[in-house]
């Protein structure tokens, strides 16, 4: 029992920390983050399995608030109930928190700094590549049949051909249909091998 | 009252806030001048400010209007508004997904999901490395290319020669310093 108490304390604070960390070196938003939670969380501690990171991706582009919040709690979650959320969603937090929070003043000038602009500019950079590098991961281990692809291509195309005739085409929206054809097919498949219209 | 306001202006953004910060820019906007807490110039160099510093986009700006407009328990409370929905919304949907995802026609449109949100992401990473290459005017940055160029050599080809990935942390350091040392 005790040992059982110090082994989730353990996790817990494991949790806090490496979300933390991540908190902490993820510029440039949610997508960015990505990149860092599978190297940390899939790849390194292995607290998640990619599908499941995946799965995460998708429910955090469905529901509202920070991506980067709702994967925390999802990890934090899976690994520790109510406390591991916590802890995960607290260390993503804190770091930001405290970061804006006493340069909140001082962030003007040091924007005006060359070297601390340039710095600025640079991390940008990375976060690019950054979500690159989920996107190819994510590319890599898609099954690679004609209809991942096709959707995947044509999200990819859709969503910046959108924003150049400054239509609005929701992440959400994409998601979602690409969500209804999958569906649709599958339907389809099921009608033509005879089993049509069994429930679950 | 000021407090009373911001936790609901950021429990709306919060609540209604789909698809990552960017997505959400119209809604923050709209709560953040009907309360008259910044102008509009201020709202676009927070902006810029909460994608240069570290964590989640919403919650930066959270921080920020909520320090500036009532100190720390302004910060507190507008932070914590922000980020509450999603936190149960993902606490709801975690029960819920483990009865769901059994069902074979959920699967279904899981999986449709999951393909289309791999392109979202890469369209996203090229538009934003595309975006932070260009200069002023739309004409491409020399310097901004080249250090592009480096870390994406670090991200995806130095791998191989090492055997072992690049740590994105590495790759953000290295951007900082590329970037400082350049004046880009």
């Amino acid at each position: 029992m005790n040992s059982e108490k110090k082994q989730n304390r353990g996790a817990l604070a494991s949790l806090f920390f490496t979300f933390a960390r991540i908190g902490v070196f993820t510029f440039g938003g949610g997508y960015a983050m990505l990149s860092m939670i599978e190297h940390q969380c899939v790849e390194g501690k292995q607290w998640i399995t990619h599908d499941e990171m995946m799965d995460v991706t998708v429910i955090a582009e469905s529901t509202p608030g920070p991506i980067a919040i709702n994967c925390a709690t999802f990890v934090g979650w899976k690994l520790a109930g109510l406390a591991g959320a916590l802890a995960a969603t607290l260390g993503i937090v804190l770091p930001s928190f405290l970061i804006i929070f006493f340069l909140a003043g001082a962030i003007d000038r040091l924007m005006a700094m060359d070297a601390a602009a340039g710095a600025f500019r640079g991390v940008r950079l990375a976060a690019g590549v950054l979500i690159l590098d989920a996107g190819i991961t994510m590319l890599r281990k898609m099954p690679k049949k004609p209809l991942p692809r096709t959707i995947a291509a044509l999200s990819a195309v859709i969503l910046p051909a959108a924003g150049l005739f400054s239509l609005r085409v929701s992440a959400l929206g994409l998601m979602l249909s690409g969500g209804a054809v999958s569906l649709g097919l599958f339907l389809l498949q099921q009608g033509r091998s005879g089993k049509g219209g069994g429930g679950k | 009252m000021i407090l009373w306001e911001l936790f609901l202006g950021f429990l709306k953004v919060g609540c209604f806030a789909f698809g990552g910060a960017y997505g959400a820019i119209p809604l923050i906007r709209d709560v953040v001048m009907s309360f008259g807490w910044l102008s509009e110039e201020e709202l676009a160099n927070m902006i810029a400010v909460s994608e240069s510093t570290p964590g989640p986009i919403m919650v930066n700006l959270a921080t920020y209007v909520g320090s500036r407009r009532a100190g720390l328990s302004g910060a507190l409370v507008s932070t914590a508004a922000v980020v509450l929905p999603s936190f149960v919304v993902i606490l709801l949907v975690m029960g819920l997904l483990k009865a769901l995802i059994k069902n074979r026609y959920f699967q279904a449109l899981l999986r449709g999901m999951k393909f289309a949100v791999v392109g979202v992401v890469l369209a996203t990473g090229l538009q934003m490395t595309a975006r932070s290459c260009l200069g002023a005017g739309a004409a491409p940055d020399g310097k901004a290319l080249a250090v592009t160029a480096l870390l994406a050599a670090g991200m995806f080809a130095l791998p191989r020669l090492r055997k072992k990935a690049t740590s994105p942390i590495a790759l953000v350091i290295a951007g900082a310093a590329l970037g400082a040392l350049l004046r880009l």
